[in-house]
């Protein structure tokens, strides 16, 4: 009886209150690391292209997608034709990491980039040689110098049915989803309004003036840059992650603590 | 000398003062009563009190709130500091929100605080009827409070819907939508039900108004009366205990009130109240600026209500499409009309458990010793079966989610918790009920023949034996101190004749009871121990011989 009262006086020292302190340190390492988010990065815009550019894009292109979308860009069973899908598509796909392609599935992965940017460049030079097709949006689209209320306004009705008012992304059917937009370079985003790639809608100029692109693209840059007032963000998710934490970290932590001076009075 | 006169004086000035105020209210009888309530001791009991404290947090920071918060749908033009809405059309509401927010100073904490207190108070409440549950503590005397705390609860939810609105963002409207659509679904009343709710056509002018008066008066002065009636009741029947060395039906081991309870509830108030800040001054919750102010035209993806109404929501997901159909002209919307029932179903099965448990054991005594859970291995299982359920309907909610942050497709993924609210709380249950008789029979093994030593004897004769160490008898208070129900059978009644009432509750008290464990008798016990002696005799006599 001595010996096992000896054992309960010792716990309200060392195990329990060590299981409080791991389970703090972990919180607060675990937030932490979430709550720094990579800067975004801007790319530059391509060069014009020479004749020598075009030829060095052809060569990366017969070495590097020709086996799937065919020697001449034709297109083959596994993919579609590139001509006519301009400079701004090669861009798109290839900057973000997402051609070339690992394996089919609903929808292709965002990768590490696997090109130079002068060599993403070439590319692009090489299948706008093919036809016309969309350019590379310029400096009117990706200023980011627009009206970020009227930007946050389009956003909420052209956008965050499928990317999330918070620009934090969301779930369509089998497998497919709309990416979250917190880490998208102003030309990336330019350029998937421009061209719609996979399953997104395009908003053309019609649709979506330049200016208006630029609204919004401003609007999210203000989302990128400005971290919440009201501390971590919890990935941006709402309520799901918010009510994780106030069942694991808040109540935890209070049943953590009742455990701990329940222990005490044993 | 002066010290003790000081002393004195002081006593008297307090002596009178508790006499001025016994003689015109009678506290002292009051104070003798309920100062003298005891309170045992175990971490589990304190949940009940974390869901009053976070309560009383609640009240605190709403209060804050209600100095700033302007409950209209006018439409006005922002004008504030939080610059990708400024010059936005919005609700004075939302205005007034994201001025609390940015402009009114403490008001983002507060803010906060009352939405993080809210998350607790239904957590903690929530877990707090998990415990009362699994122990039997709705037992007989406590079956009304057990009804009163299911109140409490759904009052809870509704006290966070309402609030959740209020801001009339974007998200919160989303929320409401959903709502005006449930309403509209129920047949023949539903759209009389929403315009009347609305003022009109969803979303209204009224809405916030509305729910404001509901959130800041009617809901919360209900919480507080049925808060007032478990509290008193939780006197009137004295608290409950867990099983040990001199705890019985007819008593109540613990500490008193005044003083020890007192000093340790007060502490533990804060103790809660300094987490919710914790947690408030670091983590963001409902980031409404984000969101923008409520438009009916835009949806957001992600769309997710408040953990508690989680459930509700999970179920309008996993109900399968296709549903409806028309009877007559009017459109019956199964899809949306079998989560509602599944929801209210489920609802009232927990509301009136306590009920049914005691029809089927047909117990009439008063239990103030808790169970353990495995000691009621079909309730434990109802149990288990019941949180599985809400839970697969809970994860429901977030389908979306889930399917692309782990990178599945959305349309397995739901048809997968389609499947497992069916499939998964009848697997918990029989793994449940197992576990609980396994573990049962684990206990009487201990009573019987005590624990593993892990001491090898080689006996003279050549035979090995583990020699066992026998519990000792506080140790045995909870092993074996518990009741024995067993199966009843169905009995005639005056007329002689068996009735389908009687014979259903001999099946249910089969269900129940029909592979139950007894509990270790004593003189079970006593046999064992004898042999056990026996052994340890022979034992010793080995190693002297030894020697």
């Amino acid at each position: 009886m001595q010996i096992l009262k000896k054992k309960l006086n010792g716990l309200r020292r060392s195990p329990k209150a060590l299981v409080i302190i791991l389970f703090a340190g972990l919180l607060a390492v675990g937030t932490g690391y979430t709550a720094v988010s990579a800067a975004m990065s801007a790319s530059p815009q391509a060069a014009s292209h020479s004749a020598a550019q075009v030829t060095y894009g052809k060569k990366l292109f017969l070495s590097n997608c020709a086996s799937c979308h065919g020697k001449n860009a034709e297109g083959t069973a596994n993919a579609p034709t590139l001509i006519g899908v301009g400079e701004a598509s090669v861009d798109f796909q290839v900057s973000t990491g997402r051609m070339p392609g690992a394996a089919s599935g609903p929808q292709l992965q965002v990768k590490p980039v696997q090109f130079t940017n002068d060599q993403i460049a070439a590319m692009a030079a090489y299948v706008g040689s093919l036809a016309t097709g969309p350019a590379i949006p310029g400096i009117a689209y990706t200023a980011g110098n627009g009206d970020a209320q009227k930007g946050g306004q389009l956003f909420r009705i052209n956008c965050a049915m499928c990317h999330n008012a918070a620009g934090q992304g969301g779930a369509l059917t089998e497998g497919k989803y709309a990416p979250a937009l917190m880490h998208s370079s102003a030309k990336t985003i330019a350029e998937a309004m421009i061209l719609g790639p996979q399953n997104m809608p395009v908003f053309n100029d019609a649709n979506l003036t330049p200016q208006e692109k630029n609204d919004i693209i401003t609007y999210l840059q203000y989302l990128q840059t400005h971290s919440s007032a009201g501390g971590d963000e919890l990935g941006g998710l709402g309520p799901v992650t918010e009510g994780l934490l106030a069942w694991l970290g808040l109540l935890g932590l209070i049943i953590a603590i009742t455990i701990w001076l329940g222990a005490k009075s044993n | 000398m002066s010290n003790t006169a000081t002393a004195k004086k002081k006593n008297g000035f307090l002596a009178g003062t508790a006499n001025y105020v016994d003689e015109r209210v009678g506290v002292a009888g009051v104070l003798k009563e309920f100062g003298r309530k005891i309170f045992p001791d175990h971490w589990s009991f304190m949940l009940g009190e974390v869901a009053l404290y976070s309560f009383l947090v609640l009240l605190l920071s709403g209060t804050f709130l209600t100095f700033f918060f302007q409950p209209s749908m006018t439409d006005v033009i922002y004008n504030g500091v939080y610059a990708p809405l400024k010059g936005a059309h919005m609700s004075i509401a939302y205005a007034s929100s994201l001025d609390i927010s940015f402009e009114v100073r403490g008001g983002l904490l507060m803010r906060q605080v009352h939405h993080w207190s809210a998350l607790l108070f239904v957590a903690a409440a929530g877990l707090h009827m998990l415990r009362v549950f699994f122990t039997g503590a709705f037992r007989k005397p406590r079956e009304l409070n057990w009804v009163v705390g299911f109140v409490l609860f759904v009052l809870g939810m509704a006290a966070g819907f309402t609030g959740y609105s209020l801001p009339d963002d974007l998200l919160s409207g989303n929320g409401l939508r959903i709502i005006d659509g449930m309403i509209k679904g129920v047949p023949f009343i539903g759209t009389w039900i929403s315009s009347l709710l609305f003022g009109g056509e969803f979303p209204g002018h009224s809405i916030v108004g509305r729910l404001y008066s509901l959130h800041i008066m009617l809901v919360p002065a209900l919480i507080l009366v049925f808060l007032a009636i478990h509290l008193v009741m939780l006197v009137l029947h004295k608290h409950t205990h867990y099983s040990a060395a001199g705890r019985k039906d007819s008593n109540i081991v613990g500490y008193p009130l005044m003083p020890v309870y007192v000093a340790k509830a007060g502490g533990f108030f804060f103790i809660v109240f300094g987490v919710i800040m914790l947690i408030a001054s670091f983590f963001t919750i409902n980031p409404i600026w984000n969101y923008g102010g409520y438009d009916p035209s835009p949806v957001s993806a992600g769309t997710q209500p408040d953990w508690y109404i989680g459930w509700l929501d999970g179920a309008l997901r996993l109900a399968p499409s296709h549903l409806e159909f028309m009877a007559g002209n009017v459109t019956v919307s199964m899809n949306i009309l079998l989560p509602l029932i599944i929801s209210l179903v489920f609802l009232a099965l927990v509301a009136l458990y306590p009920f049914f448990e005691n029809w089927v054991t047909g117990d009439k005594r008063e239990h103030h010793v808790l169970d353990r859970p495995r000691n009621a291995p079909v309730r434990t299982a109802i149990g288990a079966a019941g949180v599985t359920f809400y839970a697969v309907l809970w994860a429901g909610a977030s389908t979306d989610l889930i399917a692309t942050n782990f990178k599945m497709s959305l349309n397995q993924v739901l048809l997968t918790m389609q499947v497992s609210l069916i499939i998964l709380p009848i697997v918990a249950f029989v793994v449940t009920k197992r576990i609980c008789l396994a573990l049962q029979r684990k206990d009487q093994e201990i009573a019987l023949h005590g624990r593993e030593s892990g001491r090898i004897v080689r006996l003279p004769h050549g035979e090995y034996i583990e020699v066992h160490e026998a519990a000792n008898e506080y140790d045995l208070f909870k092993l074996v101190d518990y009741k024995d129900y067993q199966p009843t059978l169905a009995r005639p009644n005056a007329q002689g004749k068996i009735t389908i009432r009687a014979r259903m509750r001999a099946a249910a008290s089969s269900f129940y009871f029909k592979d139950s464990v007894s509990p270790t008798t004593q003189t079970a016990i006593e046999a064992n121990a004898h042999h056990a002696h026996e052994i340890e005799e022979q034992v010793q006599k080995a190693i002297e011989n030894q020697k």
